[in-house]
């Protein structure tokens, strides 16, 4: 049985735990939003890529003129994996969760006698990995001293990876995020950038567009111009998601923190009551039981 | 009084112009041109250079951007920026930067084409420097 000292003293470690987790919650609820204002902010241009690209492919009929970071290699010997985590721990399953996905992918590829390399954005995934497959991660890439994710930090990224696949490096391209559906729900995706395959024209992309287009330069020039674009900006949304993911999962993780700290206390409280209740009826019983033997 | 059109200036990270504009000139990869209500469907990529918006009300924005590429239909006409700030937001040491690099790009560049290029890419952009410096 534990002291009242020692009882005291677990109250107010608990107490102080729980203002710190009552903190971060505080400071992930102001950073999520900032998170979904920009991932919502980066929405319309990859809505608009979205539709000139389809356009665009429509115009040129997918015939032999599409470069090869849309069509591929023709193989798919070779994968490269791009684990995209958080850079910080403290957020329930989200990175577990990602990575895990990611191992599962590489089991298969593995037992199916592909080759993989592995890019990690993100040290948590990462420190995950290495554990498995040190031997395939190819590189890591560190946006820890990164206050706000600018579409450069993505464009870098994808710059690797093209540059990579340029020199024959790998035959087909996946990312792996976490899709932010809500502050409580991270969905893990997986999402083959390279090769994007040939989208399909929507309606809207359609609408006043029954004319015909002209180019500046050709078709062909502002498409290989085009994709590598686009793949940027699949690097830079899955980025955005996974911030507001991140913080959505350390929200509710920090949440749950603080009301577990908060059971613990109440528990604790409770036993220390009784305890010193307990000392008191004691020490009531041995002064009366003191006063009647006289 | 020309008719307005829908004009809509997006960058990745956020859309920074969606309104109803007289005429906007761009800086086509193949020359300036000003785009105004009923235009002929077309699409072009665009240089480093100035976006001036004349809005429907008769003011006159100016945006710096840096490459990307405009899709132009009747109905309107969206311009996806690879990075774009109103003139009076640009940052100095940033367009500094960018013409550095664009140096050190022409002086690794190993064959002919990609030092073309390169060369081509820097004189636009200080092209683009002498342009907004007055204002």
């Amino acid at each position: 049985m534990p002291s009242l000292k020692d009882l005291r003293n677990r109250i107010a470690s608990v107490k102080a735990t729980q203002k710190i987790t009552k903190a971060m919650q505080m400071v992930a609820a102001a950073k999520l939003r900032r998170a979904q204002e920009a991932a919502e902010a980066a929405r319309p241009y990859s809505e608009r890529m979205g539709a000139v690209l389809a356009n665009i492919t429509q115009a040129i009929g997918g015939g032999g003129e599409a470069p090869a970071l849309m069509t591929g290699t023709g193989k798919d010997d070779v994968h490269l994996l791009v684990v995209c985590t958080a850079e910080r721990g403290l957020c329930g399953g989200f990175n577990s969760q990602i990575a895990r996905l990611a191992r599962d992918h590489i089991r298969k590829l593995l037992a199916d006698g592909k080759q993989v390399k592995i890019i990690c954005v993100g040290k948590k995934g990462f420190d995950i990995l290495r554990r498995d497959y040190a031997a395939l991660i190819l590189e890591r890439v560190d946006l820890r001293e990164v206050k706000t994710l600018g579409f450069v930090n993505a464009d870098g990224i994808a710059k690797k990876v093209i540059q990579l696949f340029n020199e024959g490096g790998f035959d087909i391209c996946t990312l792996f995020y976490s899709q932010f559906k809500s502050v409580i729900s991270q969905i893990p995706t997986t999402q083959q950038i390279i090769p994007a395959g040939v989208p399909t024209a929507t309606a809207e992309a359609t609408d006043g567009g029954s004319a015909v287009y002209e180019y500046e330069p050709e078709p062909g020039e502002i498409l290989s111009d085009l994709i590598p674009r686009n793949i940027s900006v699949q690097v830079f949304r899955a980025l955005l998601e996974n911030a507001a993911g991140e913080m959505g999962a350390k929200m509710s993780a920090m949440d749950n923190a603080t009301r577990n700290a908060g059971d613990m206390i109440n528990k604790l409280s409770i036993t220390y009551n009784r305890q010193r209740q307990a000392q008191i009826t004691k020490e009531l019983i041995e002064i009366i039981s003191g006063a009647e033997a006289l | 009084m020309p008719e307005a059109f829908k004009f809509e200036l997006v960058s990745p990270e956020r859309l920074l112009v969606s309104e109803q504009v007289e005429s906007v000139v761009i800086p086509g990869a193949e020359g300036e041109m000003t785009v105004m209500a009923h235009h002929a469907p077309v699409m072009t990529t665009i240089k480093p250079g100035v976006v001036t918006v004349k809005t429907a009300e008769g003011k006159a924005e100016r945006y710096v951007v840096f490459g990307g590429f405009a899709d132009i239909v009747p109905a309107g006409c969206t311009l996806l920026a690879e990075s774009a700030v109103a003139v009076g937001d640009i940052d100095r040491a940033d367009l500094a930067r960018r013409i550095q690099e664009a140096r050190e790009d022409v002086a690794d560049a190993k064959d002919d084409e990609t030092r073309s290029k390169a060369e081509q890419f820097l004189s636009q952009l200080t092209t683009l420097e002498g342009a907004i410096l007055p204002a």
